[in-house]
Formats: C-alpha cells, sequence, structure tokens
C-alpha cells in the first residue's frame, strides 16, 4: 500500500480518533464501527465487521474511564478493518495476523493520547496568564489547537500503522503454519476469556448478575436446540 | 444592568444550542493540569457574552478565567455543570460561593456518569451490536443498532443536563437524586449480563465459522480463561495478556 493510498484510511482514521475523546464522542470510534467502516471503505464491510466484532470484546476491556490510559480504539479500529479487508479471503493466519496489528495500534496510540495531553499541559502553562485574565482569544487558541493536533495524531497514527503493518501482515499471512480451524479457535477463546473477563469486573457487583447470564445461556442454548 | 435585573436572564435558543454544540468538543483541551476545565470555559463562553459589558467587559473576562480553571466531570454530564454555571454567571452569583459549587459538584458528576455511561450504558449497547452480529445481522445493522441505541441514551443524556443545569442553577445538586442515575446502572447491568448470555456464544460461533470440532476445547479454555482473569480482576488487564498471547501465537506459526 502506497501512501497515497492510505490516505483515504488516514482520514477515516483522524476522524475517528478524534471521535474518542475530542469530538463528538459518539462512539463512532467503537471498533465494531471502525473496523467496519474502514472494511467498507476497502470494499469488504463483512471482514471489518468480523474483526470489529472481535475487538469490539476485547475493548470491553478498556471502557474510558477519567484520566486512566487506554488504548485507542478508533485508529486502530480503522487498521484492523482495512488490514483484515484487504486479505484474501480463507487465509488462516489473516484474522490472529490482522488482530495482533491492531492490538499493538491501539496500545501505540493511546501512548500518543497520553503525549498530546502532556503537549497541550505545555501549552496552557505558556497562556496560563492570559487565561487568568480571560482572554477569549487564548482560551479559544489552546482548544481549537488542541482538537487540531488529536486530528492529526489518530491521522499520523493510522497512516504509519498501516505502512508498517500492510505488508508485514501480508507477510506473515503467506506463511502461516497453522491451519484454519486452530488459528480462528485461538481468537475466539482469547476473545471470550477478555469479553467474559472484563464484563465480570464491571457488574460483578449488580444483584443476581450470575442468574441473568444464565438466563441468557438458557436462551443461547434454546436457540442452538430449536434452529 | 444591575444584578437583580440580570436574574433570570432567558438566553435565546441559538445560544443554547452553540452551548450545546460547544458541549460535544469539550474535551478537546483536555491536559493534566485543568482536566476538563478550559473544556467548560470553551462551552460556556457563548453565555458569557450576555454579562453586562459583553465582551470586552470585566465581568466576561473575570467569568470566563473562573469557568476556565480546574474541573473534572464526566463529560457527558458536563451540560449540568456547564448549565447551572451559566445560570449563576449570568445571576451574579458571588465568586467565592461559585467556586465552592464548582468543587462539590466535579467529584459526584465524574462518578455517576461513569457508572451510568462507561460501566454501563456503554457495554450494554456494545453487547447488543455484538448480538446483532451473532443472529446473523449485516455489517449495516450492527452498526446502525449499536449507533442508534447509544447515541438516543448520549444525546439525551447531554441535552437533559444542560436544560436541568439552567433552569435550576446552583440548586441543580438533587438533579444527580434522579432514579435513572440511582438504579439506572443496576437495571442496565442485569440487562447486559442477560444480552451477554447471548450475545457472546452467538457472536463467537460465527467468528468461529462452521464446524464443530473444536468447539468443547474452545468452551472449556475459555470458562478456565474467564475464571482465571475473574479473580484477578483489576490487577490484570486482559487486552493486554491478549496481546501476549497473540504475539506469542504469531510467532509460533510463522516459524513452524
Amino acid at each position: 500500500m502506497t501512501l497515497l493510498e492510505t490516505l483515504p484510511l488516514a482520514l477515516l482514521g483522524a476522524l475517528l480518533g478524534l471521535d474518542v475523546v475530542s469530538f463528538p464522542q459518539a462512539m463512532l470510534s467503537r471498533p465494531i464501527v471502525a473496523a467496519t467502516l474502514a472494511g467498507a471503505f476497502i470494499g469488504n464491510p463483512a471482514a471489518g465487521l468480523t474483526i470489529g466484532v472481535v475487538l469490539e470484546m476485547i475493548a470491553l476491556d478498556t471502557l474510558p474511564f477519567g484520566a486512566s490510559r487506554y488504548p485507542e480504539w478508533g485508529s486502530a479500529g480503522v487498521v484492523g478493518g482495512a488490514l483484515f479487508a484487504a486479505q484474501p479471503s480463507g487465509m488462516p493466519g489473516a484474522l490472529p495476523a490482522c488482530l495482533l496489528a491492531t492490538l499493538l495500534t491501539a496500545s501505540i496510540s493511546g501512548w500518543s493520547m497520553v503525549v498530546l495531553r502532556r503537549i497541550i499541559a505545555s501549552r496552557l502553562e505558556r497562556t496560563r496568564d492570559r487565561i487568568e485574565e480571560g482572554s477569549r482569544d487564548a482560551l479559544l487558541s489552546l482548544h481549537l489547537s488542541g482538537m487540531t493536533m488529536d486530528l492529526l495524531r489518530a491521522g499520523l497514527v493510522t497512516t504509519i500503522a498501516m505502512l508498517i503493518f500492510g505488508p508485514l501482515v501480508a507477510a506473515i499471512v503467506a506463511i502461516w503454519g497453522s491451519e484454519s480451524a486452530p488459528s480462528h479457535a485461538v481468537v475466539v477463546v482469547i476473545a471470550a476469556i477478555v469479553a467474559g473477563g472484563a464484563l465480570w469486573k464491571v457488574f460483578h457487583s449488580v444483584r443476581h448478575v450470575l442468574w441473568f447470564f444464565l438466563g441468557g445461556l438458557l436462551v443461547w442454548t434454546a436457540l442452538l436446540v430449536t434452529l | 444592568m444591575s444584578d437583580s435585573s440580570r436574574r433570570g436572564t432567558v438566553l435565546p435558543l441559538r445560544v443554547e444550542l452553540a452551548i450545546y454544540f460547544r458541549l460535544l468538543a469539550m474535551q478537546g483541551s483536555w491536559n493534566y493540569e485543568t482536566l476538563n476545565g478550559t473544556g467548560i470555559g470553551f462551552a460556556i463562553e457563548p453565555a458569557l457574552r450576555y454579562l453586562p459589558g459583553g465582551i470586552d467587559g470585566p465581568a466576561y473576562r473575570a467569568a470566563l478565567a473562573r469557568e476556565s480553571r480546574y474541573f473534572n466531570t464526566h463529560p457527558y454530564l458536563a451540560g449540568i455543570a456547564v448549565g447551572a454555571l451559566t445560570r449563576a454567571e449570568l445571576d451574579g452569583v458571588e465568586s467565592a460561593r461559585l467556586e465552592r459549587f464548582r468543587t462539590a459538584l466535579a467529584g459526584p458528576l465524574g462518578s455517576v456518569g461513569d457508572r451510568l455511561v462507561w460501566a454501563s450504558w456503554l457495554p450494554f449497547c456494545s453487547l447488543v451490536a455484538i448480538g446483532v452480529y451473532g443472529a446473523g445481522g449485516s455489517a449495516m445493522a450492527v452498526v446502525a443498532t449499536f449507533l442508534l441505541l447509544y447515541n438516543a441514551g448520549h444525546f439525551l443524556l447531554r441535552a437533559w443536563g444542560l436544560r436541568i443545569g439552567l433552569s435550576r442553577g446552583l440548586n441543580v445538586a438533587s438533579a444527580l437524586g434522579n432514579p435513572v442515575f440511582r438504579q439506572g446502572p443496576q437495571y442496565i447491568g442485569s440487562a447486559a449480563a442477560l444480552v451477554a448470555g447471548v450475545a457472546l456464544p452467538l457472536a463467537l460461533q460465527r467468528v468461529a465459522g462452521p464446524g464443530r470440532a473444536l468447539a468443547g476445547g474452545i468452551l472449556v479454555t475459555a470458562l478456565i480463561g474467564i475464571l482465571l482473569l475473574a479473580r484477578l480482576r483489576e490487577r490484570a488487564q486482559g487486552w493486554r495478556i491478549a496481546l501476549g498471547v497473540l504475539a506469542v501465537f504469531v510467532l509460533y506459526s510463522v516459524l513452524t
């Protein structure tokens, strides 16, 4: 993939990366949305959705509480969806390799958000006197530059990740040694464990939560038997 | 304009809309020094223009400086704070009282919002979307379900917060006793657990693809893993473990 070819994806990654914190936090940046949209960009929304669902299960473990550091799923979701949608169908290594690339991107992108917040803090320090005097210009400049830098940050992360992981994932998929079923099984087990653990962490204090979960499992079993 | 005549100033609809729109961008300058503070200043600014002297007046400048200081809140509930502070600034409430109000309001808004939105509504909507995928839904159906459901709650909550803040001013604290905040996480959590029981296995089945040869192994391994992770709770980050395991597996599959 050339730099020119990554531009539309970089734009999508930039916009969805902006959604994570800066604007409008409408959860367009959730991987189930971001990866599907990126897949649609490549012409294969179904593939984007598949990896998006797996990522969404993993993302349940990283809810964006306050000032905590968490992976940035907006740009990463775009990278994951685009990478997986670009692989030939039926390749056993495609899902695990793309998932790994996406998790690495999410981690690095999360770190880039921390750096951005420090940069904004240092800019604030330089303009603090003017803001303390009630300068509208200083406040608007700080705020809008923060959003612009966030947009650029997310676009840059998407571009670099696509340029690095595009050829790397293609090479991994080409020499993949494991069979298809076990490859998918590993991904499914990982997603199930992380999602299950995350939901327990979030909902363990809810009254009768296990009974509700078991009720859901019962419905699933009924569906399995009847359909 | 005297303090008494300013009391009850009604903002034009376009100003309320401007504040609402700015609330969507209020975290644009989020930083480790003032957290949401400058965002609060950014959102409230259109209303402060109605202070005596307008945009060049000392009242405007003092209020903008005051509202841009340190503040912490959940972004979706920031409207409550912005609305209340707008009302108070326009009513000419004294500075010391405003500072005390800001300090008292910040903590509860953060924790209530985190519990209701990040720890309840968001995972619930994710699970519903995952369930739609598991039931065979198309890409469009899954994405539309998630975005419409989630944002119905999101945008309404923001609008309600701003409205209640503007109408109640400094008496807004009672709004946090709303049953949605007190009981919502409990009910949404129960619903999420029920949906998780159906949605996760359905979706995982679809991801795994046809064939049941490995189904037993997957189920047992997943259950053991979930139990281990559940025991570790805050001490382990599932996604980091996933990253490590996946890296080892990819390496193994490439080298063999």
